[in-house]
């Protein structure tokens, strides 16, 4: 990719006079694709229009052959230039024209040699090391004084996703959340990719990973069993939760209960809104989710499961938490670096019933994963794609009713 | 138009060939050229009635007599051509010189951007179109088009035999357009009905077109054409202007005829 791409810019009458349209079939035509990028229309008739493309080729040799076709009608070549860097000024704060990433691939131009950046993800810093040609990217909070940052914005590529060659959901990339959307496919096409990653995970292969990402309602609403069998079968690697969904998860283990309501009877029982704090009493006491675990305390759901598969749990906690239950991160940030950690090598996320979790993991992705955002309420997956995770495909559903389906999908027989 | 900027053909013949026109066996026959040029002339200033601004001509400069590469002239100012052909480059000196003495303000583009004054630039009252590719450099409209607060559309000359954007496409004082639709691509075409209504497309028959029937100078209702043009000439009449044929056939020998032998100073 890096080889074959070049910006051009094209000046002057180039809409009425087709030049504009000209240039981009004649980039098609030849075999290439293009990105418009910053077209700015003439305000009056007199005034020029302007437009940078993006060319790009699948070899250098196509991407010369297009050049030399556009330039005669007037692409001309943007001069790259090398990236701008300066040292942080202090720990935690960036040089103040620091470059602020998005969640796609990214490259900057070092010493005349455009280096891909590492850990892509939104709304961070690039740290580079000149030296070693190598640059990756840096969350504000972890700054060191003298780092070298990226700044301005010359010098830095950014590149948008290929449409990806799957023609299942994920193929779309529409990002159209509409509760009218027929939910049977998007499962089906998901219970899919499960299986693939599930095949390609257990031959140690890198990029396999399911991230799931969950709130509590998946056990108030009878998703338990489902997520339950979906760890155990060995579908989800990852998990992001909050103290609500582990608290909840382990008081029906041992309540029978979901802050304090019958999951069977569907009535609040006596005194049931204690259980949660009396499961999270307990473990406290054991010390430890896992502890409790292997003591047999905790025999069935969530917890257990993800215990006994080995799965990487991410417990953050927020401000409103009881307790809370042992090894949940009560500091943001450090939640967040432990979060990041565990995104790396993820090929699939599941973002379910959990406005927090879903943004918090959303924003921690690279474009190039495929997401799914399930919620009730509509505005979830909207927000999501609103703040830049536009990859996300969202699915307007109760979770308990997008579990079931997708285990079942998957042979889960209740 | 009340002026034009010519230069008799004294030392005009064919020297080099940078267009498919031109061939040096072809010789130009010197009487003959002198004969026809003070024939457009006496069309020009006692039929028409423009008045002609000679300017002298110079040896070793046989197309300094194609006055409408000089450059493109706007009220007291005049950007001077850029020409592709270093055989032709010698000649900007020469018109910037004639400019600067007649106190136009001289502009120049910079030295890369190929520009071929009003052989590659013609236009309505509020747009403008300029021929690109064969000799003029597109990215040299956009300059032109800020100096000059004007609206430039760029058509691409597909065809050699058509290098200057007024050897098919001739704008005519009422609004209509002379011109060989052949010589333009579907974008191209696309621009100019875009800007001028099917009503006012006057197209050219492809035989009349290479006898340079595009290459036409019209003031008012008037139009001096190159003879051997007659159904042009009847396409013409039939929007009601007169026309005026003239022999021209030895300039053609260097792909130019009337129009190139003039320049509209305003």
């Amino acid at each position: 990719m890096t080889a074959s791409q070049e910006t051009v810019f094209l000046h002057g009458h180039i809409i009425d006079s087709l030049i504009l349209a000209k240039v981009l079939d004649t980039i098609l035509m030849m075999g290439g694709a293009f990105d418009l990028q910053d077209v700015k229309i003439g305000a009056t008739r007199d005034a020029p229009s302007q437009a940078r493309i993006v060319v790009r080729a699948s070899s250098s040799r196509v991407l010369a052959d297009i050049l030399r076709a556009i330039q005669p009608h007037g692409a001309t070549i943007e001069r790259d230039t090398d990236c701008r860097f300066e040292p942080a000024p202090a720990a935690g704060i960036f040089p103040d024209q620091f470059y602020a990433t998005t969640h796609l691939p990214t490259q900057i131009r070092l010493d005349g040699d455009w280096v891909e950046v590492e850990g892509m993800e939104m709304d961070l810093g690039i740290s580079v090391d000149p030296a070693k040609a190598r640059a990756r990217t840096l969350p504000m909070g972890a700054v060191r004084v003298g780092d070298l940052i990226v700044t301005g914005r010359e010098g830095i590529r950014v590149t948008p996703l290929a449409r990806p060659a799957d023609r299942d959901v994920f193929g779309f990339m529409e990002s159209v959340v509409s509760s009218e959307r027929p939910h049977q496919p998007v499962i089906a096409d998901i219970a899919q990719r499960l299986q693939r990653l599930r095949t390609s995970h257990r031959q140690g292969h890198p990029g396999a990973k399911v991230l799931f990402a969950g709130g509590p309602a998946i056990v108030h609403a009878g998703g338990r069993e489902a997520l339950t069998w979906l760890i155990e079968a060995d579908y989800i690697h990852v998990l992001f939760c909050g103290n609500a969904l582990a608290a909840h998860d382990m008081e029906a283990g041992l309540y029978g209960t979901s802050l304090g309501y019958g999951l069977t009877a569907g009535r609040s029982v006596p005194h049931g809104h204690e259980h949660h704090l009396r499961t999270i009493n307990r473990i406290r006491a054991i010390g430890s989710i896992h502890e409790a675990v292997r003591s047999g305390v905790v025999t069935g759901g969530i917890m257990a499961a993800c215990v006994r598969r080995d799965v990487r749990m991410v417990i953050a906690g927020t401000i409103r938490d009881d307790g809370p239950l042992p090894g949940v991160l009560t500091d943001s940030m450090l939640a967040q670096e432990a979060m990041r950690a565990e995104v790396q090598g993820v090929g699939l996320a599941l973002l379910v019933a959990s406005t927090l979790h879903a943004i918090a993991t959303g924003n921690l992705l690279p474009a190039a994963v495929p997401t799914v955002c399930v919620d009730v309420n509509p505005s979830v997956p909207t927000k999501l794609t609103d703040r830049g995770s536009f990859q996300a495909v969202g699915l307007v559903m109760d979770a308990a009713s997008f579990l079931k389906e997708l285990a079942r999908e998957l042979g889960w027989r209740p | 138009m009340s002026r034009l900027l010519v230069c008799p053909p004294e030392y005009f013949q064919i020297d080099y060939e940078i267009n498919p026109w031109m061939r040096r066996e072809n010789a130009v026959v010197a009487s003959r050229a002198v004969s026809q040029w003070q024939a457009l002339m006496k069309v020009l200033e006692q039929d028409v009635g423009v008045g002609v601004e000679r300017m002298q001509p110079v040896p070793g400069l046989p197309d300094l007599v194609f006055t409408a590469n000089a450059g493109v002239v706007v009220g007291r100012r005049a950007v001077i051509s850029r020409f592709r052909y270093p055989e032709r480059r010698r000649e900007e000196r020469y018109f910037a010189q004639w400019f600067r003495e007649h106190g136009y303000e001289v502009l120049t583009l910079e030295e890369s951007l190929y520009f071929e004054g009003a052989g590659d630039l013609l236009g309505f009252p509020d747009t403008w179109f300029g021929g690109y590719r064969q000799r003029s450099d597109i990215r040299s409209f956009p300059r032109l088009s800020e100096i000059f607060q004007r609206e430039i559309i760029p058509l691409e000359l597909i065809d050699s035999r058509f290098y200057h954007l007024d050897t098919c496409f001739c704008p005519l004082s009422g609004g209509e357009l002379l011109y060989l639709p052949a010589a333009f691509d579907s974008y191209g075409l696309a621009a100019i009905a875009q800007r001028i209504s099917e009503e006012r497309r006057l197209a050219v028959p492809e035989e009349e077109a290479i006898r340079f029937a595009c290459n036409a100078v019209c003031v008012g209702k008037q139009v001096v054409i190159p003879a051997g043009c007659p159904r042009t000439m009847h396409i013409l009449e039939a929007r009601g202007y007169h026309t005026h044929p003239v022999e021209l056939d030895e300039f053609m020998k260097s792909g130019g005829a009337a129009k190139c032998l003039t320049l509209a100073l305003d």
